[in-house]
C-alpha cells in the first residue's frame, strides 16, 4: 500500500504520543512498515506538541512534509490550525474544539482567537470537530482523550479495526483497559 | 525472530545489551538521555548517570580498560566537555571495545548550539559511524564495538534528533557474551607521558591509514545502483529524505562517515552524471570529497547549513524546482514552553523580575525565566557558565565603576556537573556575586533524572546524597542561605541584604520539581465579588489563570485542573481575593 501520512497536534501533556504509539503499533501488527516521530524536551512543558506516524509497504523518512498529510488529528484547535499546510488537498481533519489558553493568553497580553473553526474549514474539505474533551470527560476521565481522538480517526485510517484494538491491549495497561475501551467507542460512535 | 517498534535510542541500548556491552555512563541530555534510562532497567549491566560527560566517558574509558564492553552517552554538546579524555583515548586506544554515541540536534529543538560532531571524529582521527534508522542503530552499535576492538580504538556513535527520537521496527536478536579481558599492564600504551605519546600518535596515523582501507569493503557503506543522471552521497537521516525525495537515483549510503571510503567515492561519482552530497548541518563529507579533486555539482550551494531537512526541501532544492506551496495559517498565537503550574522556578522570576537585576543564567528548566512575562534572565551559555560568568561580570563592572551585582541562576543537576568549578573560582578571586542554586531534587529539562545530590541512582537504589549547602561552606563561600523560593516577600527581602552584603552569596532553594515527584497541592480559587481585575496575579505567568475583561476592567479565574496551589498569584494579589479551596 501507498504510504499513509498522520500528524496528531496537541499540548503538552495532553497525551498526543500514546494516539501514535497505538497507531503505529497496529501498522506493525497489520504487517506494514512503520516509522514515528516526535520531540522530547523543551518542546514539552506546555508548548505545542507533533507527532508523526506514517506507514505502508516502505517508509523511508520518518517526518511528513508540508502537503502530504493524509490526516490530521488535532487534540486543540490553536494546534490544529498551525499545521493545517501539512495536509493534502484530499486530506481530511479531524480535531477537539475545546481550547488551551496560551501563556500569552493566561496573563492578557493576547486573546484566544475567536475564528478557529472558520478558519480550519476553509482550508481543508473534510473537516469533523468535535468536544472530545467532553466524550473524555464522560467516559470516566479527561486523559482518555487520547482514545476518544483515535475512536473518531477509525473511519479515516487504512487499517482494521480489531487489530488497532490489540494494538491498544498491547499499549494499555490492563487496569486502564476499560476506561479506554470506553473513551474509544464514545469518539466512534459520535461522529456521524 | 521478534520484531518491535523502537526509538533510535531505545535500539542502540538494545544493541548494547546484545553486544554484551557491561558499563554504560552517561550525564542527560536531549536528544541522547534514553539510551541510558533503558540501560538502566537491564540486569547485568552497570549503567549510572555521570555527573558530566567528561566523567561519563571517562568512567567508560575505565571500563573499556578493565576488559568490558563500554558506553558513553551524551548529547553534542556534551561532547565538547568530554573532548580532552576523548583526544587522547584516541592515542592509547582500547582493551575491551569503547563507543562514545553523540545525539546532534539540527534544528535545534532542545540546543543551545547546532553543532556537528563528525568533526570530533576527524579531530581525534577515530571513525565515525552514523545510522539512518533504528534497525540500523541496533546494527551500528555491535559493528561500532567489532571495530573499536579491531582496530584498537574509540569509535563515536553520531545519531541527530530524528534518528534518536524516531521510531521504526527492529529485529530483535539474542545478546552475545564476550569473555571479559581483565587489566593490562602496558606503560607504553597507557601511560600518555611524551616519549610514549610521541609513539602513538604514530600509531594514530597508520591507524587511520588502515581504517581508510577498512572503510572501502565495509558493508557498513551501501551502494544503491539507479538512475544515474544524479548520483546522491548521503548519512544518516539525510539518506531517507534522498530515497524518499528521489527513489530511483544511485545513492552511496555512507554508514561510515569518517573516514571516507576514497575509492568508493571515485568509482560511485563517475559512474553518474552530476554529484550530489546531501548533508544537515556542516559541509562535512562535502569538503572532504571537495579535497580528494572531485566535483560536487549539488550540495552546500544549494542546501542550507541551518536547521533540519525534509524530503520536501531536499527535492526543491536539488531538482531547482520549486513544488507547489501552502502557506502555514498567518498571525496564529505561538505557545512556547513555561514553567509547569506549581513550579518552585515561578516565585524566584517573578522577585528577579520585579528587582530588575541583571541575571547570568544557564542550562534548564530555569532558563524559561528569559521569557516572558519574567524576562528576566540575561545569558544562557552552556553548562556552568552562570556562576563562572557572573564572576567575570562582577569583576568588570567594578572596574568600570558600577556598583550593579549580578546574579547567577543555576539548577542542581548543572550546579553538580559544573557549577562548582566556577563558585570554587569566584570565591577564591575575591569574586562578587549572588549564586541562586534552584534544587529542586532532580534533572528536570530532560524528564527528570537522578543526580548525586538526589540520594537515588540511576537505577533507582539508594546513594549517598551530596548536601550542596555543605559544599559551597566548604569551598569557601561566606554566605549560605536557604531560600523558600515560594515565599516571594521573604524572598525579595533576602535577596536585598544580599546585594548589600559583601560576597560572594550562595543562595539555595530546595523545592522539589512537581512534575517529577508528582507534588498535588489543593488548588486556589479567586473571590468573585473582591477581585478587581487589576492584573497584578499575572505576573506570576501561569497557564492556570485567566483573564476575562468585563466593563472597563475584568476578573481573573483559576483553572481547578491546572492549578497546583503553589500560591505565587495569591500572594502577589492586592485585595486577598485568592484562597486555598
Amino acid at each position: 500500500m501507498k504510504v499513509f501520512n498522520i500528524l496528531i497536534s496537541g499540548v503538552g501533556g495532553q497525551g498526543v504520543l500514546l494516539t501514535s504509539k497505538i497507531i503505529a503499533e497496529a501498522a506493525l501488527l497489520q504487517g506494514l512498515d512503520v516509522k514515528q516521530s516526535e520531540v522530547h524536551g523543551m518542546a514539552q512543558r506546555g508548548g505545542s506538541v507533533l507527532s508523526q506516524v506514517r506507514f505502508g509497504e516502505k517508509v523511508y523518512s520518518p517526518i511528513v512534509s508540508e502537503g502530504e498529510a493524509d490526516l490530521l488529528i488535532g487534540f486543540e484547535p490553536l494546534e490544529t490550525a498551525r499545521y493545517l499546510h501539512f495536509v493534502k488537498d484530499d486530506g481530511a481533519v479531524i480535531y477537539n474544539t475545546r481550547p488551551i489558553g496560551t501563556i500569552g493568553v493566561s496573563i492578557a497580553a493576547e486573546k484566544y482567537p475567536a475564528d478557529i473553526e472558520d478558519i480550519i474549514k476553509s482550508r481543508v474539505k473534510t473537516v469533523l470537530p468535535f468536544d472530545g474533551t467532553q466524550l473524555a470527560v464522560a467516559a470516566g476521565d479527561k486523559r482518555t482523550l487520547n482514545l476518544v481522538m483515535l475512536g473518531a480517526a477509525l473511519r479515516f485510517l487504512p487499517l482494521t479495526e480489531s487489530i488497532i484494538i490489540d494494538a491498544i491491549v498491547n499499549t494499555i495497561p490492563k487496569k486502564a483497559l476499560d476506561i479506554n475501551q470506553k473513551a474509544l467507542e464514545a469518539g466512534k460512535a459520535h461522529l456521524p | 525472530m521478534k520484531k518491535a517498534i523502537l526509538s533510535g535510542n531505545e535500539a542502540i541500548a538494545r544493541g548494547f545489551i546484545e553486544a554484551g556491552g557491561k558499563i554504560a555512563a552517561a550525564y542527560p541530555g536531549t536528544p541522547s538521555t534514553e539510551v541510558l534510562e533503558t540501560l538502566s532497567q537491564v540486569e547485568g549491566i552497570h549503567a549510572e548517570w555521570s555527573v558530566n560527560e567528561k566523567v561519563a566517558f571517562e568512567v567508560a574509558i575505565g571500563g573499556a580498560l578493565s576488559g568490558v564492553r563500554s558506553l558513553a552517552c551524551m548529547k553534542h554538546v556534551g561532547v565538547n566537555v568530554a573532548a580532552d579524555p576523548l583526544m587522547t583515548a584516541a592515542y592509547t586506544g582500547i582493551n575491551a571495545g569503547l563507543v562514545l554515541m553523540a545525539a546532534d540536534d539540527p534544528g535545534m529543538f532542545s540546543s543551545q548550539n547546532e553543532q556537528d560532531t563528525r568533526h570530533f571524529a576527524r579531530l581525534g582521527k577515530i571513525p565515525c559511524l552514523e545510522p539512518a534508522d533504528s534497525a540500523e542503530s541496533k546494527q551500528f552499535i555491535k559493528a561500532a564495538f567489532e571495530l573499536s576492538e579491531s582496530f584498537d580504538t574509540p569509535v563515536i556513535l553520531r545519531t541527530t534528533t530524528r534518528i534518536s527520537h524516531c521510531k521504526s521496527v527492529v529485529t530483535l536478536d539474542p545478546a552475545e557474551s564476550p569473555a571479559g579481558r581483565g587489566l593490562v599492564r602496558d606503560f607504553a600504551k597507557y601511560v600518555m607521558l611524551p616519549s610514549n605519546a610521541k609513539k602513538r600518535h604514530v600509531f594514530v596515523e597508520d591507524r587511520l591509514v588502515r581504517l581508510k582501507a577498512w572503510a572501502e569493503t565495509s558493508t557498513l557503506n551501501q551502494v544503491i545502483d539507479g538512475d544515474k543522471e544524479i548520483g546522491f552521497i548521503a548519512s544518516g537521516i539525510s539518506y531517507q529524505y534522498v530515497r524518499e525525495a528521489f527513489p530511483d537515483a544511485s545513492v552511496l549510503k555512507l554508514g561510515v562517515s569518517f573516514p571516507l571510503p576514497e575509492k568508493l567515492i571515485w568509482k560511485f561519482s563517475a559512474s553518474v552524471k552530476r554529484l550530489a552530497v546531501v548533508e544537515e548541518l556542516d559541509p562535512f563529507l562535502e569538503e572532504q570529497i571537495k579535497a580528494m579533486g572531485i566535483a560536487v555539482h549539488l550540495g552546500k550551494n544549494q542546501l542550507p547549513s541551518c536547521g533540519e531537512f525534509n524530503q520536501r526541501l531536499v527535492r526543491e532544492k536539488i531538482s531547482g524546482i520549486q513544488l507547489p506551496t501552502k502557506e502555514p495559517v498567518a498571525g496564529l498565537l505561538v505557545r512556547p514552553p513555561t514553567f509547569c503550574p506549581g513550579c518552585s522556578h515561578r516565585g524566584l522570576f517573578t522577585v528577579l523580575a520585579k528587582l530588575k537585576l541583571y541575571v547570568s543564567g544557564d542550562i534548564g528548566c530555569y532558563t524559561l525565566g528569559a521569557l516572558p512575562p519574567f524576562s528576566a534572565m540575561h545569558t544562557c551559555i552552556c553548562m556552568g557558565a552562570s556562576v563562572s560568568a557572573a564572576h567575570g561580570m562582577a569583576k568588570g563592572l567594578a572596574l568600570q565603576g558600577a556598583t550593579q551585582k549580578p546574579v547567577a541562576v543555576i539548577g542542581d543537576s548543572t550546579f553538580l556537573h559544573s557549577g562548582i568549578t566556577g563558585l570554587m573560582n569566584m570565591v577564591y578571586n575575591g569574586g562578587d556575586a549572588i549564586v541562586i542554586i534552584m534544587n529542586n531534587d532532580t534533572t528536570g529539562m530532560t524528564g527528570g533524572q537522578e543526580h548525586a545530590g538526589t540520594g537515588r541512582s540511576a537505577k533507582g537504589t539508594a546513594a549517598p546524597r551530596l548536601d550542596i549547602a555543605k559544599l559551597c561552606q566548604v569551598i569557601g563561600a561566606k554566605r549560605v542561605r536557604e531560600i523558600d523560593s515560594y515565599r516571594i516577600k521573604d524572598l525579595e527581602k533576602i535577596m536585598k541584604e544580599e546585594l548589600a552584603a559583601e560576597g560572594p552569596s550562595v543562595l539555595i532553594s530546595n523545592q522539589p520539581c512537581v512534575l517529577r515527584y508528582r507534588v498535588s497541592k489543593k488548588a486556589f480559587a479567586v473571590e468573585r465579588k473582591t477581585c478587581t481585575g487589576c492584573k497584578a496575579c499575572l505576573k506570576a505567568g501561569c497557564i492556570g489563570l485567566s483573564f476575562t475583561p468585563e466593563g472597563k476592567t475584568g476578573y481573573v479565574e483559576i483553572d481547578p485542573l491546572l492549578c497546583n496551589g503553589c500560591g505565587v498569584c495569591a500572594q502577589l494579589c492586592t485585595t486577598g481575593s485568592m484562597k486555598m479551596m
